[in-house]
């Protein structure tokens, strides 16, 4: 917890008022959903022989229930970090069970999948880190000029976050890749792809840097220009580092969610990871495994940006957290 | 006053020279037709209740606040809206407020050597000698790479002088410095107050403090409802006030 507040709350999970009900819905969902039919139920008939039907799913609760409360017990009893750990790496290897569960061909994940990470994660890491660089200028021209007294920024930034937020990015992607030929300006799939997540995601962190610039008092203004310092040099010495506190965290967001939405630009063709992952497993019907290859890269991607993230966050926030 | 401070104040060309100045915020008039001038070495008071308008009335000098009628001069130079004069009048005059506006991410020293880079084109290691230096000065160079949020409030606004007085200018502007602080803090600052008035330099200062005035102030300036109600050397404003306003206030003040 943020805040502590000097109390010490005994774990809901230790209170028979909380965990009673919780293991009895865990139990009784399980029943209603007949889990016996599924992966659960073959694992208990491989253990002990147990009729099918009624039989099979009571027992098959009972069991995940039983799993899941001496799973609680155990954890509990644990400090709290390694707590955080465990239930990370438990669900981390449900998740992979669940994957392993589709009778995966490694053999054939192995052959492709070198030619995925060469082809299609370089090129949604090349896509997403120029878009995310565009995406930081432009938010910040943007935010600026809607604090600016200049009518003309203050208008086309008006309208560009009104309509950049406002149209789905999957359009805007044929907006310049089908729209702009009509003008006679024939635009590549990559720079399209470019192009589109640029301005969408600008659009949406100016918002979040207007936030961040607004949060800082009318006092260091004041005390930066009456020392005689320059409107720009306020802006990038004094006003932005302290906005980053608060730009940072949404801007993570920002940037974990346009590495995945840059595979909407699979849909002109371009070859990055969602493309590759939905074209390489079709001649020998092998989707799944491709599927399940290129999420993995996915996330790895955004567990490194995750830990980038905390690291600029710790960066900003050390002259705060003394 | 010493007879050489005082001719040497009545020689000089104003600091500070204010004439028939008017604000108003919307319909709501918050300087009445004020004039004042400074003179070069001069030590002000301005008090009053709240609302009267004298911190309204010292940010108009540095164009932290700006006006509809009226004129200043600072150092002879006229103040408009160019950016070039209000820069340069910027340059010459520092502030320090009531709530020490420190830049939290930077040290203490940065916060003090970073506008001596930027606008005094001081190198790095220039400016940091001389941030140093005046922070030996408010007797803090101990807490030189501290933040600003790691020292008491007394230490923050002494930090506070210091990036101001570091900068060298001709006229110091204070708004209610010690108005924030808790009272066991108040004399410090004052302490450091005192210290750059005996220095000789120029002063404006906003406050209820009123022993500083006794102490150090050349001339004190009463003020209410946004006029100049009444002002004189601090032995004839405090012994014998002309105004009902004035005594009212100190009555108020002084218990």
């Amino acid at each position: 917890m943020h805040y502590k507040d000097n109390i010490d709350y005994p774990p809901m999970l230790t209170r028979p008022v909380v965990f009673v009900p919780l293991l009895s819905a865990i139990f009784a969902g399980l029943w209603w959903f007949q889990s016996g039919d599924g992966a659960f139920g073959r694992l208990v008939r491989g253990l002990a022989p147990v009729a099918e039907g009624n039989p099979l799913n009571l027992v098959t609760a009972a069991c995940v229930t039983a799993l899941v409360g001496f799973n609680i017990f155990v954890v509990m009893r644990l400090p709290l970090r390694q707590q955080v750990w465990l239930v990370w790496g438990e669900l981390a290897a449900l998740i992979l069970l669940f994957f392993y569960s589709f009778d995966l061909s490694f053999a054939f994940i192995q052959r492709k999948i070198g030619f995925l990470i060469t082809q299609g994660l370089l090129t949604t890491l090349y896509i997403s880190a120029a878009s995310i660089a565009i995406a930081t200028v432009l938010a910040l021209m943007g935010a600026i000029a809607k604090l600016s007294s200049n009518g003309i920024a203050q208008g086309i930034a008006h309208f560009y976050t009104s309509l950049f937020r406002g149209l789905p990015l999957l359009m805007q992607i044929y907006m310049i890749y089908l729209g702009l030929p009509q003008l006679g300006y024939v635009v590549d799939a990559v720079p399209t792809g470019i192009a589109a997540l640029s301005l969408c995601y600008g659009a949406y962190m100016t918002e979040i840097f207007r936030a961040g610039i607004e949060s800082i008092p009318r006092g260091q203004w004041e005390a930066a220009r009456a020392l005689g310092m320059r409107p720009v040099a306020v802006m990038t010495r004094i006003i932005l580092p302290q906005s980053m506190r608060v730009i940072i965290p949404p801007t993570g967001n920002q940037f974990i969610s346009m590495l995945k939405d840059s595979s909407l630009v699979s849909v002109v063709g371009v070859w990055e990871l969602m493309y590759l992952a939905r074209t390489q497993g079709q001649t020998e019907f092998r989707h799944i495994e491709m599927m399940v290859t290129a999420s993995l890269i996915y996330w790895l991607m955004s567990i490194v940006l995750e830990l980038l993230q905390k690291r600029i966050e710790t960066h900003f926030n050390k002259a705060a957290t003394r | 006053m010493t007879s050489a401070h005082a001719a040497a104040v009545k020689a000089a060309l104003p600091a500070i020279e204010i004439s028939g100045l008017n604000k108003w915020y919307g319909n709501l008039q918050v300087l009445h037709d004020v004039n004042l001038s400074v003179a070069q070495g001069e030590r002000m008071v301005i008090c009053g209740p709240s609302g009267s308008g004298k911190s309204t009335l010292i940010r108009t000098v540095n164009a932290l606040e700006g006006f509809q009628d009226g004129e200043i001069k600072v150092a002879g130079i006229r103040l408009t809206r160019d950016q070039a004069v209000v820069e340069e009048i910027r340059r010459r005059v520092g502030m320090v407020f009531q709530q020490f506006n420190l830049f939290p991410h930077l040290t203490v020293l940065e916060n003090c050597a970073l506008p001596l880079r930027l606008v005094r084109g001081l190198s790095p290691a220039e400016a940091r000698a001389r941030a140093m230096h005046y922070l030996s000065k408010v007797r803090i160079p101990e807490q030189a790479t501290k933040y600003p949020a790691q020292l008491s409030g007394g230490q923050q606004q002494r930090v506070a002088i210091a990036r101001a007085v570091a900068m060298q200018p001709e006229v110091m502007l204070f708004d209610e410095p010690t108005s924030a602080l808790d009272p066991e803090m108040v004399k410090e600052v004052l302490d450091v107050m005192v210290a750059l008035a005996d220095e000789g330099m120029t002063m404006a200062v906003v406050t209820h403090e009123m022993g500083f005035a006794r102490q150090v102030a050349d001339r004190v300036i009463f003020m209410d409802a946004g006029r100049i109600i009444e002002q004189g050397p601090p032995s004839t404003f405090f012994s014998a006030p002309k105004s009902d306003r004035t005594r009212a206030f100190l009555q108020q003040v002084l218990h």
